[in-house]
């Protein structure tokens, strides 16, 4: 629920309370820390929890309230960190038994930015091994459960992230979302979960998946936290080349600025065909409160390019991969397994060290890739992605933000998709296409399915459209239904 | 395929083609994509970082320094510079911590350029290309190569390293030529400040496809590519050595296989390391961590002004020096001067009134001995001793001296030099008195050098010389010492 212009949410609150020395930031982590240790053994939202350098942190920012000096935007706030962002000196594994001893030499870049706003980490979250799977069940450490309902999985492959937030351990976490990694949690967890702008936040330190889709964001239980979050995080960073120069809009203030009046929006019919008609209800009856807000509500449109798009996704995503994973080869660092010579050393750690859906994906695009198979595959890949983005700026020429599912589904059964990856596949689908194209979106939850599990609605806007998407995500968030109704 | 040759017209006169793949290794303060330090032989693993060491989660970052000396070499080997990006070569190799390369592929920084030989013959540049090096591994054990070390060692300071790739078009027909190319691309690299041109520390690797085809063959034969080239020299025996056993192999009627060969400089010879079959595939794809490459104005002016003159025109400038009818020594000497970069010190002396003779002598023997002392010589230095030595004042004897310590002691005075050893040229009088001893004191040779022919004249001047010297101790100016044995003998 929002509060007045602006919108509130438990991180805003905890800083205030901090910067204010209303509350001490040790106190506030210390009471996070209890509630993971406490609540997080029925959960496994966190892979590594880092309880004394949390405190440490903590007490650092007290010291600096005392002095005097500005602690930061994020004052005291407890984050989880997905745990494909480097951090110094704590180990950072992917959910991988090949990185599973891996310390970083290096914070990335989100790291030190949160830091410098007083936000302190307290752990990394379980995912999706190498972020690749919509469940987290991939994951080499066991799977998270979904704190709405255990028997069901939170979503993937932020679902630790996405779990901890839900389950009130922490008010922010930080995923990476490639082709909905962070949006189809946040939906399923009944949080918000957003991803910016390709280029909008800085990509260094993240593991790469693949390099032209990752991007990194919030999740949180408020739109106000979420873009909170991702503005002090956001913008240029020297370290990432594809980093984006010009400074982002300022969200916090479009939202505090703004309601919706005024803005076009339409509803996708390629983003809620073939979703299931509880969910489908939920995104018309947020299209409904968004006129009843003053939005200039639109027929619904159709970007028929969009059908296209997880095939193409899984072309260019596995092909990126097969890459970008190369360099765990048991030479440098990570898991070795010896061997008699180094390509049976390669071969031997490799084997070892990546799960079957790594595995599977390291051969699809390994194939896309390959001499005579390239242009009919990744080739073509590409060609669909320049269509996709071709047709969401003819789109973008009408509306301003669009509308749709996040996932087709609510939260299904630990267990239930496992074994069929391409079912697993089609939880993506509404998601890709705005990696595909680069733009930002977010998950806002909106009530509960059929079953009593939250539902998440999609706001997609155009690149560099965050304000926008803000404002309209806050809008539907003032209009959802209580939990439970 | 060449097919194998007929008998019936007698031996099939054969021509060798080559192609050169040139490495050079840019002479960048930092590497390619991390600020880390370029140096070579540094402390192993002293200069990296997360990005070298392809570590998870590390990006890479254009260095633009190496953008801009990868367009003077372009624009150096008259090619089209052009907006270009970068793309991913991919392969497993242990030094290489990514496991790929990022490098240009379909989308190069230069292309379609030439190379003129010094006999005027063009050689096509395909392309030069941008690409980051790998690690160095040493392997340890036994043979030294990876497959049968116990184990093996990586240094990754040379890791990310920019590298320039000159690929030339198949344009060579003889060993000497493709080494001409090879010592002409090295001194346009020099010249232009790209690299140190330094193959045997790797600045700059050199591989050599080589086909041979009967001399009126349409079509190229199947070519090899040879690898481990790591001088001229050993560029021209592998092409030599290559281009024969191909003969060899289609005159017994096999076949030349496409491979990659290596060159074994102990035995003389190549090796099979690579057949086509088990050629990589690279799966090249664009880089997604970088974006395109697109030169400003503003990079291509400050390129065309700061490539000097190439290395053709320097020559020529030396060339001229020498007035109408320069021997072919000389012409050796301004090819390794200017190989060399010392023409800066050849230059002043000349314009000091120095004759370009002897300037170029000593550029091209006494300096070139001594090649980054040379360079860094002050060249007034250079000059200065030199028109001393030409006045007379010193011997040629004194002047190689005190030039020896010049260059040793990284510069100096010559004129302080010269007086601290206490060399000073004997003057007409004393140098007359010695000579005329020296004669009266070898009546029989004197007669033989007076009565015999040019070669009797030229050996005895010789000895009279050597006789001077040794009274003197070398003060003696050997022209001078000729002229007064010529004047005698009159």
């Amino acid at each position: 629920m929002t509060g007045g212009p602006g919108g509130t949410g438990p991180a805003l609150a905890v800083a205030h309370a901090v910067r204010t020395g209303e509350r001490s930031a040790r106190q506030v982590v210390e009471e996070a820390l209890t509630a993971i240790v406490d609540g997080d053994g029925s959960i496994g939202a966190f892979v590594t929890v880092t309880g004394e350098e949390a405190l440490a942190a903590a007490d650092a920012v007290d010291a600096s309230v005392v002095s005097g000096a500005d602690p930061g935007v994020l004052a005291g706030v407890p984050v989880a960190l997905k745990d494909n962002l480097c951090t110094h000196g704590i180990r950072t594994t992917c959910s991988s038994r090949i990185l599973e001893h891996w310390r970083p030499p290096y914070d990335a870049t989100v790291v030190g930015r949160l830091r410098a706003a007083g936000a302190v980490v307290v752990g990394k979250t379980n995912m999706d091994e190498f972020a690749m799977g919509s469940s987290t069940e991939n994951s080499a450490f066991g799977p998270t459960r979904n704190p709405r309902d255990p028997g069901r999985v939170p979503g993937g492959s932020s679902g630790g992230s996405a779990a901890a937030v839900a389950a009130g351990f922490v008010p922010l976490a930080l995923g990476s979302d490639t082709g909905g990694s962070i949006r189809q949690p946040a939906a399923l967890c009944g949080v918000v979960g957003m991803k910016p702008t390709y280029g909008g936040i800085s990509r260094y330190g993240l593991v790469a998946f693949a390099s032209s889709l990752d991007q990194i964001g919030p999740l949180a239980t408020t739109v106000a936290d979420a873009a909170l979050l991702y503005e002090a995080i956001g913008g240029h960073d020297p370290c990432d080349s594809t980093s984006l120069a010009e400074p982002p809009r300022p969200v916090t203030r479009a939202l505090a600025e703004h309601g919706v009046e005024g803005l076009r929006v339409a509803v996708v019919r390629e983003l809620v065909d073939g979703v299931d008609a509880d969910v489908v209800r939920r995104v018309d009856e947020a299209a409904g409160a968004l006129e009843a807000a003053g939005a200039k509500m639109l027929d619904e449109i159709s970007i028929p390019e969009l059908r296209y798009g997880l095939s193409a996704y899984y072309l260019l995503a596995p092909a990126e991969a097969s890459s970008n994973l190369a360099r765990y080869d048991g030479v440098g660092y990570g898991l070795r397994v010896e061997g008699p010579d180094v390509t049976a050393m390669n071969t031997a750690t490799r084997t070892a060290g990546f799960g079957d859906e790594v595995k599977r994906r390291i051969m699809l695009g390994t194939y896309a890739l390959s001499a005579g198979y390239y242009d009919a595959f990744y080739g073509k890949a590409q060609r669909v992605r320049t269509l996709v983005i071709e047709a969401f700026s003819r789109a973008y020429a009408q509306v301003d933000v669009l509308l749709g599912a996040t996932s087709p589904t609510t939260a299904f059964a630990l267990g239930a998709k496992v074994d069929d990856p391409l079912a697993m596949y089609l939880s993506d689908v509404c998601t890709v296409p705005s990696n595909l194209a680069g733009h930002p979106a977010i998950s806002v939850p909106f009530g509960v399915g059929d079953d009593g599990l939250p539902v998440g609605v999609q706001v997609l806007a155009n690149a560099r459209g965050e304000a926008e998407m803000f404002r309209v995500a806050a809008a539907i968030e003032a209009a959802a239904p209580a939990a439970g109704s | 395929m060449s097919a194998p040759p007929s008998t019936t017209d007698g031996p099939v006169d054969w021509e060798t083609v080559i192609g050169l793949e040139v490495h050079c290794e840019l002479q960048t303060e930092t590497k390619l994509f991390c600020g880390c330090k370029n140096a070579f032989g540094d402390e192993p693993n002293t200069n990296i970082c997360p990005v070298c060491l392809g570590l998870p989660g590390s990006l890479p970052v254009l260095n633009e320094r190496a953008v801009e000396l990868a367009m003077r070499i372009g624009t150096a080997l008259h090619c089209d510079v052009v907006p270009s990006s970068f793309a991913r070569k991919n392969y497993f190799y242990p030094d290489m911590p990514k496991d790929y390369q990022i490098s240009q592929y379909d989308e190069p920084i230069n292309i379609g350029g030439w190379l003129e030989l010094p006999d005027g013959t063009r050689v096509g540049v395909t392309r030069a290309h941008l690409e980051e090096d790998t690690g160095k591994t040493t392997h340890l054990g036994e043979g030294g190569r990876m497959h049968s070390a116990e184990h093996s060692l990586v240094d990754y300071n040379r890791s990310g390293v920019p590298l320039v790739e000159t690929v030339s078009e198949p344009d060579m027909r003889s060993a000497p030529e493709a080494r001409a190319y090879a010592a002409e691309l090295r001194g346009i690299l020099v010249a232009t400040g790209a690299s140190d041109g330094r193959m045997e520390e790797g600045s700059m690797r050199v591989d050599a496809n080589v086909s041979v085809r009967p001399r009126e063959a349409a079509e190229f034969g199947t070519r090899c590519e040879i690898k481990n080239l790591n001088s001229l020299r050993s560029l021209s025996r592998a092409i030599e050595y290559e281009a024969s056993r191909q003969i060899a192999l289609i005159e017994a009627g096999e076949q030349v296989l496409q491979e990659t060969r290596h060159w074994d400089e102990g035995a003389g010879r190549t090796r099979t390391m690579r057949s086509k079959e088990e050629a990589y595939d690279y799966r090249y794809f664009p880089e997604p961590d970088l974006v395109p490459v697109v030169p400003g104005e503003g990079l291509r002016a400050r390129v065309a002004a700061a490539i000097g003159p190439l290395p053709a025109e320097r020559r020529a400038a030396l060339v001229g020096l020498l007035g109408p009818n320069p021997t072919e020594a000389q012409i050796d000497q301004v090819h390794a001067v200017v190989d060399q970069a010392l023409d800066p010190l050849v230059l002043a002396a000349t314009g000091r009134g120095v004759s370009a003779p002897l300037a170029l002598a000593r550029g091209a023997n006494e300096v070139a001995a001594h090649v980054e002392a040379g360079r860094a010589l002050e060249p007034g230095a250079f000059a200065d001793l030199l028109a001393m030595e030409e006045a007379g004042q010193l011997s040629a004897t004194q002047s190689k001296a005190v030039l020896a310590e010049l260059l040793a002691e990284g510069g100096g005075d010559p004129a302080a030099i010269a007086a601290a050893r206490g060399f000073e040229a004997l003057d007409a009088g004393s140098l007359a008195a010695v000579v005329g001893e020296v004669v009266a004191a070898n009546p029989a040779e004197w007669a033989r050098y007076v009565g015999g022919d040019d070669e009797d004249r030229k050996k005895l001047g010789g000895f009279f010389t050597g006789q001077v010297m040794k009274a003197t101790r070398g003060k003696a100016d050997g022209k001078a010492v000729a002229a007064e044995l010529a004047r005698l003998r009159r």
